[in-house]
């Protein structure tokens, strides 16, 4: 059997399969999605021709029964919780991530293999049986109100379940490894001197923390902010398991628009809009990693 | 008198107890999941004792044998596809050469990881309904095959960055043509990251939930959106055991994943 002799055949001949696929099943797709967002929506479902931007307009504006346009903030209630949900869920994950990190990088490297190996489990196992598993803990007759309510310390339920609280932990519990992992990444490069020597030049335990740790995983923690805003924002599983659909986010909204509601431009502008999220996440990211290179020369 | 306190160079006070308490937040749900599996009672949430009825009767269900056949069959196949597409990309991607295009491949290839997955799950949907492709079996390995590639692609990438060229230039310097030492030398060197790629692409697809829900049709109902189903309709036996069933899948695969890059980063050492 003979390979193509000339580089360029061969690239071309090993890239194609990707391209094509990914081409074909990905960027169409998106590309579909983006030109539905400005038709006209078919109440049966799908879309009707005719360029709109109807769907875009829906967002922001309902119309009346006089058709005039009137400000209906609904649909910018559940955007603004998405992002406040999705930032909570990063500083959360950030508070809770850092020190674990940091823990994990100073153990000797048998340990810290183990330690890494128990915080991608949960990462790689179905993440609709880790949520689902928060409705035994936190619902009404869950491991946690259960011996509460048997031991008389409360009577009522603490109605934990349906709640941004809820939606939070879950957020959080599901993207932490995201968190964990890059800051890892970049605090086990520590060159660990650079902490002693802002201890000999009389740095207290904190200044070091704050001046000489913090900097140096920097890379590590805006990476895992990154990595954990971007699923979060866009979440359908935790706010529709254990929101209850009360709290609406942009994933569930879109999923309703696709489902039930059949309005698939709207569905398509929100995802839109979703997209734009994600890419100024993406974009800030880069100028940081821009920014640094800079700074080191 | 003040007697300054001594500590160990770079320990973060409460470190460890706060990593204690990270793991336990961190499987405390999976455990209360599996335990309340083996729970004799039909209401899940009292426990009256061990049982492994709940197990003898999931097992036994007609809708959960198809929906397990269906998640395999899907898995096995977007597996098999994906790693084939992403280790031909590989090898072209994971050599130290530098083309034109090479940037923008890797970033296709990377494009499943970075789109929000209800974002893919739509636009899929909707490209499905453009061209006219039944919702079925064949949509969702499409699907799947798609955002199987960069979990495929990745390990088998770092396998061949991290592979010693000479012995494929031994090859060629004993008249081995390309095919052969790309058979006999290169294959057998990269396989552990293609193994490492499959496992991954199979966990991936077997637990993936959003884009399934959304292309998914009559007849291709997958474990995932089978439990989803039962969760809606209430919190049964039967949801703790096939979740608990799910997650010790996933946990047999990433262990091997993870037994498989921890040898290849010995043997490179």
């Amino acid at each position: 059997m003979n390979l193509p002799q000339n580089p360029a055949t061969r690239r071309f001949l090993g890239l194609l399969p990707a391209w094509l696929v990914i081409g074909i099943f990905m960027v169409m797709p998106m590309m579909i999605l983006l030109v539905f967002s400005f038709m006209e929506s078919d109440p049966y479902g799908g879309v009707d021709p005719g360029f709109t931007i109807e769907a875009y307009r829906q967002i922001l504006f309902d119309l009346n029964f006089d058709d005039e346009l009137e400000f209906d903030p609904v649909y910018l209630i559940i955007i603004g919780r998405s992002i406040l949900l999705a930032l909570i869920a990063v500083f959360g994950c950030l508070i809770f991530g850092f020190p674990v990190a940091y823990y994990i990088t100073r153990q000797e490297r048998r340990v810290q293999n183990m330690l890494l190996y128990l915080v991608t489990i949960p990462f790689w196992t179905n993440l609709l049986v880790r949520t689902y598993a928060w409705i035994l803990i936190l619902s009404g007759d869950g491991v946690i109100e259960q011996p509460l309510k048997s031991l008389g310390i409360i009577e009522n339920s603490l109605e934990m379940m349906y709640t941004n609280g809820a939606v939070a932990t879950g957020l959080v519990y599901s993207y932490l490894p995201l968190m964990v992992l890059p800051i890892y990444a970049s605090l086990e490069k520590l060159d660990f001197r650079l902490v002693e020597a802002a201890h000999d030049l009389y740095a207290s335990r904190f200044q070091a923390f704050k001046q000489v740790i913090v900097p140096l995983a920097k890379p590590g923690i805006i990476a895992g902010c990154i990595l954990v805003f971007v699923p979060s924002v866009g979440a359908f599983i935790a706010p529709d398991l254990l929101g209850g659909g009360k709290k609406l986010m942009l994933g569930s909204l879109i999923h309703l628009q696709f489902a039930s509601s059949r309005n698939w431009p709207f569905g398509g502008a929100i995802a839109m809009l979703l997209l734009a999220f994600v890419m100024i996440a993406l974009l800030w990211q880069l100028r940081s990693a821009r920014k640094r290179m800079e700074e080191s020369g | 008198m003040s007697k300054k306190k001594s500590f160990t160079l770079g320990e973060l006070p409460g470190a460890k107890i706060w990593t204690l308490a990270f793991f336990i937040y961190l499987y405390a749900p999976m455990v209360v999941l599996v335990v309340y599996s083996f729970n004799e009672n039909r209401r899940v949430m009292n426990w009256t004792g061990f049982s492994l009825d709940w197990y003898a009767k999931a097992f036994a269900n007609d809708n959960i044998q198809r929906a397990a056949w269906n998640s395999l069959m899907i898995a096995l196949v977007a597996t098999v596809c994906a790693v084939t597409i992403a280790t031909l990309a590989a090898l072209i991607l994971g050599r130290r050469n530098n083309f034109r295009g090479k940037d923008t491949s890797t970033g296709l290839i990377s494009l499943p990881l970075v789109v929000p997955e209800i974002a893919t799950a739509v636009a899929t949907l909707c490209f499905f309904a453009v061209v006219g492709i039944q919702l079925g079996l064949i949509s969702v390995i499409i699907a799947h095959t798609v955002f199987c590639i960069p979990f495929a692609f990745l390990p088998i990438r770092a396998r061949l960055e991290g592979m010693d060229d000479t012995l494929e230039q031994a090859s060629r310097d004993l008249y081995a043509n390309d095919w052969q030492t790309f058979r006999y030398v290169t294959l057998p060197l990269l396989m552990p990251g293609i193994f490492a790629g499959a496992m991954l692409s199979f966990i991936i697809s077997i637990d993936d939930f959003i884009i399934t829900l959304m292309v998914a049709g009559a007849g291709s109902t997958t474990l995932p959106l089978y439990i989803y189903g039962m969760i809606r309709r209430g919190i049964t036996p039967e949801v703790n055991v096939i979740s608990t069933v799910m997650l010790a899948i996933s946990i047999v695969f990433i262990t091997a994943y993870w037994l498989l890059t921890r040898r290849q980063s010995v043997t490179t050492h």
